[in-house]
């Protein structure tokens, strides 16, 4: 079952590399989204560093939306979805290993490049490391809950759009303790508290997302 | 005494149900309106701070709780429909979702109109105020994804699951109020010490809570016969176009 769901990850990261496009674009958006904010709001350094940290999150969030739709969408329309439910590995398995290759192919390369950007937003040494802290540990969380928005709206001709509306408002707990915590950090206060609910989020997602999800993806299938 | 609901699994008993209770629940809603309002906006005392502008909290209060409970119904609809494969159980989470929002949206407004002469301003970002936005995007991206589906059964299916993975915001919006510090005053009705407001306003308030259950059932009955009435066109139109 193991080597199931390892070869799983293997090919879900193999098509990724290969096909490349997917994962310097994300990386592409999350760049040109971040650097809007300091043309539309002006380039006094006091300000960026007041919304730096938000811009950062809310830039992660909507990458991450990004490739979201595509989690299940293309074994589902090649049929190979069909394979992978009947095949040996359970099916919340098979949501875990997409949830994994997603979260590495999406979400660890913002999370890689976030420094350099936060240092063009004027952010302190303190907050790009607690910045760092925030995503490693609340990232997965995304990845997970999106894999239920995906799974629902597999197969949906307009599901891209609802895609975000019903999974946004699932990721503002996230936010909310994400830039919590950078700010606290960045105000020299403890940020124990916000780090361990992000941490909590993410572990109570692993537990629920996976069986809610396969449980769309069975539904989407039959 | 148990009730044994997966009889009313059947659609023409809930419906024959569900018209014998419709004409009590509906005069109860209108006596119980009346009743609340008039206690609420003529007989309840000003509050020595608040002045006049404590009435909006008959209209405000009992529809936060009616936002909330109707979730929370969804929820368990949505478990029973994708547990025992209960047809009216789907049905009355569907029916119930834009009743749900519309308290959602009355609390929220209401609240803001009164948060404006109180706190000053129209919206905070605090806890129980965001957990409540939430909530209202939560109802509409059921409603959508609902709508999105062709096949009635399947789309049941997927907004169940939506609903009970949305139903984890309920105890966070329930607590909020205790869990961080907020503008939001905290609970004072359902607490362990018993109500800490006056009973010259908790009644009305008590009242209100009770017309707006009455009102909600009135109208989610109308709601879920209407459902059914559809479903019935639709199969009807169906074997029409067969022959």
């Amino acid at each position: 079952m193991m080597a199931g769901f390892l070869g799983l990850v293997r090919r879900e990261l193999l098509l990724a590399f290969r096909q490349g496009s997917a994962l310097t674009l994300t990386l592409a958006f999350f760049v040109i989204a971040v650097t809007l904010f300091p043309l539309g709001v002006g380039p006094e350094l006091n300000i960026l560093q007041r919304i730096g940290p938000g811009v950062l999150w809310v830039g992660a969030l909507l990458s991450c939306l990004l490739t979201l739709d595509r989690m299940f969408q293309a074994d589902f329309e090649d049929g190979s979805l069909d394979l992978l439910m009947i095949g040996r590995v359970p099916v919340e398995l098979v949501v875990l290993a997409k949830v994994v290759s997603h979260w590495l192919t999406s979400i660890l390369p913002l999370i890689l490049i976030t420094p350099l950007l936060a240092v063009s937003l004027n952010m302190p040494f303190d907050g790009i490391v607690a910045m760092e802290f925030a995503l490693l540990l609340g990232s997965p969380a995304l990845s997970l809950i999106g894999s239920v928005g995906a799974g629902l709206t597999v197969g949906l001709r307009r599901g891209g759009v609802l895609l975000s509306l019903m999974v946004l408002p699932l990721y503002i707990p996230v936010l909310i303790f994400g830039v919590a915590a950078v700010e606290a950090a960045i105000a020299v206060l403890p940020m124990a508290s916000h780090l361990s609910l992000l941490a909590a989020m993410s572990l109570g997602a692993l537990v629920v997302c996976p069986v809610a999800a396969a449980a769309a993806l069975r539904l989407a299938v039959d | 005494m148990a009730i044994d609901f997966h009889k009313y699994a059947n659609p023409t008993r809930f419906l024959r149900l569900a018209s014998a209770v419709f004409p009590w629940v509906t005069g109860a809603a209108v006596l119980l309106l009346v009743t609340g309002l008039y206690m609420g906006l003529f007989v309840a005392p000003e509050d020595y701070q608040q002045g006049e502008t404590v009435r909006i909290m008959f209209v405000h209060v009992p529809a936060a709780w009616m936002g909330m409970s109707v979730y929370t119904m969804m929820a368990v609809s949505a478990a029973a429909g994708l547990i025992w494969k209960h047809p009216v159980a789907d049905l009355s989470a569907k029916a119930a979702a834009p009743i749900g929002a519309c308290f959602t949206l009355l609390a929220l407004v209401t609240g803001a109109l009164w948060g404006q002469p109180m706190w000053g301003t129209y919206w905070v970002w605090d806890a129980r105020l965001t957990s409540m936005l939430i909530l209202l995007f939560l109802y509409l991206g059921y409603m959508a994804l609902w709508g999105s589906f062709d096949d009635h059964s399947k789309a049941a299916r997927a907004a169940a699951i939506l609903v009970l993975v949305g139903a984890i915001n309920i105890p966070v919006i329930k607590f909020s109020v205790d869990w961080w510090n907020t503008l939001h005053q905290p609970a004072s009705v359902a607490t362990l010490d018993g109500p800490k407001i006056h009973g010259s306003i908790l009644t009305p308030l008590l009242v209100m809570g009770a017309a707006y259950m009455m009102l909600f059932l009135s109208v989610f009955i109308i709601r879920v016969k209407a459902e059914i009435m559809d479903r019935r066109l639709q199969i009807m139109k169906i074997s029409q176009l067969q022959e």
